[in-house]
């Protein structure tokens, strides 16, 4: 029961990984770039949301919905303000402007909440848990919302990518600019649609961390972004079943090691058990190797 | 073409200059395609056949001349706007979408097109390329070489363009296949679809053209019809190899 009730947490923690991997992974599969601020959208997300809820008394899904809108419109104004000018620039200078971007957010966050650590309101997520098997396994209404929540936005992402014009363009565009550009496909336009949806289900991944950890401050999203990336690396980066894949072992993989070996190498485990991935699968699980037919 | 010159060009390039940093690609060309022609510009590697067609589609920009698609100029018109103009290029090296199934990499074709229209167009193409037809749901990077390529100009004739361009179909299929697709080549003009034409297969590429324009290193250095061309010494020499 101990294990199944951890293998619960690690599900839970998983998804969360998977619906910020999913940002990674969707922004790098079609702009060809590391978005390093997505984690710290995340952390905006969580004080939208805490805002709206706890500031201005918004009810708990009007307050989700507002941290959702809110971070579509950030994703989409620091892609065209601070990526778009640098898309024929080297991936350097992209990745160090993403950094950039991070330290911006996050000191922004500092400047209007302070450092001092906020408390989450646990009834955004007002669901009761359930208990199985007479008592012995207990699970929060946020794990099963998270889990939950976890397995819609992957149905309906995949559903988006494969059966919608919008979304088959964002294959196109991820496969090859010059020729999707050519089907009269806007390339601009679907960059900044991938930073909306990756910036939404950020928003959400902030709300459902922190009511599952709910201590927060402006620092809250580096690490969960730092594992989540890790988790799009490790499934395949690119790949959104890879994010999904990646995301849950991850999830679980960290869960176990902190029950069963130890809570202080349970991060250090994670990144091990990716450098041993990478080193047999150097494109991750299911990451696909590109071949160019000439 | 006589009765042509009487009428204004489809497409018309004046005199464009396109540099790629600080290398001068494209030295000052003009060229002009009329409706219902086949017009062919051929040179050797690296003449700029390429950056031309590049520049046409918007692509690339000119940094001095125009582009008249029509009598309007189409400078500074992003290529993503170009298709619902009626311009389609076919890149070269096929460019397909690999991991999209056949069915799906027509459709793309038609992105600027309504959705209601993509049905009959679909049909029609599948009528011109029955090889298509039976690989419908197959993976594009599984296609072969020929393949790929009938797919790539059955996409692009998706957006029922006014203008097609192809650059370099025949580059790296079996000589059985370069003359498959030039026999679609000649069907497609017979129908009416006016083609510009790049290639560096210059004997075939004149045989299928009405008119023809010589590149060397950015430059135009001979014009005139394809038929001429192809019984032209200077021509001969350099790329008929006889």
């Amino acid at each position: 029961m101990f294990f199944l009730s951890n293998l619960v947490n690690g599900l839970s923690l998983g998804s969360i990984y998977a619906i910020i991997a999913l940002g990674y992974t969707m922004v790098y599969g079609i702009a060809k770039m590391l978005n390093f601020a997505h984690g710290d959208v995340i952390m905006v997300g969580a004080y939208v949301s805490f805002c709206a809820f706890q500031y201005w008394g918004l009810p708990p899904v009007v307050s989700i919905l507002a941290a959702m809108v809110f971070c579509t419109v950030l994703g989409v104004v620091i892609e065209g303000t601070a990526y778009r000018p640098l898309r024929q620039a080297t991936s350097l200078a992209v990745l160090i402007t993403a950094i950039g971007m991070s330290y911006l957010l996050q000191n922004l966050a500092l400047l209007i909440f302070k450092s001092d650590p906020k408390n989450y309101p646990a009834q955004i997520i007002g669901m009761p848990g359930i208990s199985l098997f007479g008592g012995q396994l207990k699970i929060s209404g946020v794990t099963l919302v998270t889990i939950l929540a976890n397995v819609v936005i992957m149905v309906l992402l995949t559903l988006f990518i494969n059966r919608t014009k919008l979304g088959k363009a964002m294959r196109c565009v991820s496969e090859d600019r010059g020729a999707a550009e050519l089907m009269g496909i806007s390339v601009n336009r679907t960059i900044s649609l991938t930073f909306a949806i990756g910036s939404a289900l950020a928003a959400i991944a902030g709300v459902l961390l922190c009511s599952a950890y709910p201590i927060f401050d402006p620092y809250t999203g580096s690490m969960p972004g730092i594992k989540a990336f890790t988790a799009a690396v490790f499934g395949g980066i690119g790949s959104i079943p890879g994010a999904m894949v990646g995301g849950l072992l991850l999830g679980i993989i960290e869960i176990l090691s902190r029950a069963y070996i130890s809570t202080q190498l349970a991060d250090a485990i994670v990144f091990a058990v990716l450098i041993v991935v990478l080193l047999v699968k150097p494109t991750g699980l299911l990451g696909k190797q590109i071949r160019e037919k000439v | 073409m006589s009765e042509a010159n009487q009428k204004s060009p489809l497409l018309k390039v004046n005199d464009i200059h396109v540099y790629y940093g600080a290398i001068h690609a494209i030295k000052g060309i003009s060229l002009e395609v009329y409706d219902n022609e086949i017009v062919t510009l051929i040179g050797a590697n690296g003449a700029g056949k390429s950056t031309t067609l590049n520049t046409i589609v918007g692509l690339l920009r000119p940094r001095q001349g125009t582009v008249e698609l029509n009598g309007m100029n189409i400078n500074g018109i992003s290529a993503s706007k170009m298709v619902s103009r009626g311009l389609s290029l076919c890149p070269e090296g096929r460019r397909i979408f690999q991991q999209m199934t056949v069915r799906e990499n027509l459709e793309m074709g038609a992105y600027s097109r309504p959705a209601a229209e993509i049905a009959e167009s679909l049909e029609e193409m599948f009528q011109r390329f029955p090889r298509l037809k039976e690989r419908e749901k197959q993976i594009g990077g599984t296609l072969s070489g020929g393949e790929q390529q009938m797919l790539t100009m059955a996409r692009a004739l998706m957006s029922r363009p006014r203008l097609l361009m192809l650059d370099e179909p025949s580059m790296g299929l079996a000589p059985i296949l370069v003359e498959q697709i030039f026999e679609i080549i000649k069907e497609l003009h017979e129908s009416g679809v006016t083609i510009l034409l790049v290639e560096q297969n210059a004997q075939m590429a004149l045989q299928v053209a009405d008119r023809a324009y010589v590149m060397e290193t950015g430059l135009i250095t001979m014009q005139g019809r394809a038929s001429e061309l192809l019984h032209n010494d200077a021509v001969q020499k350099a790329y008929l190899g006889s």
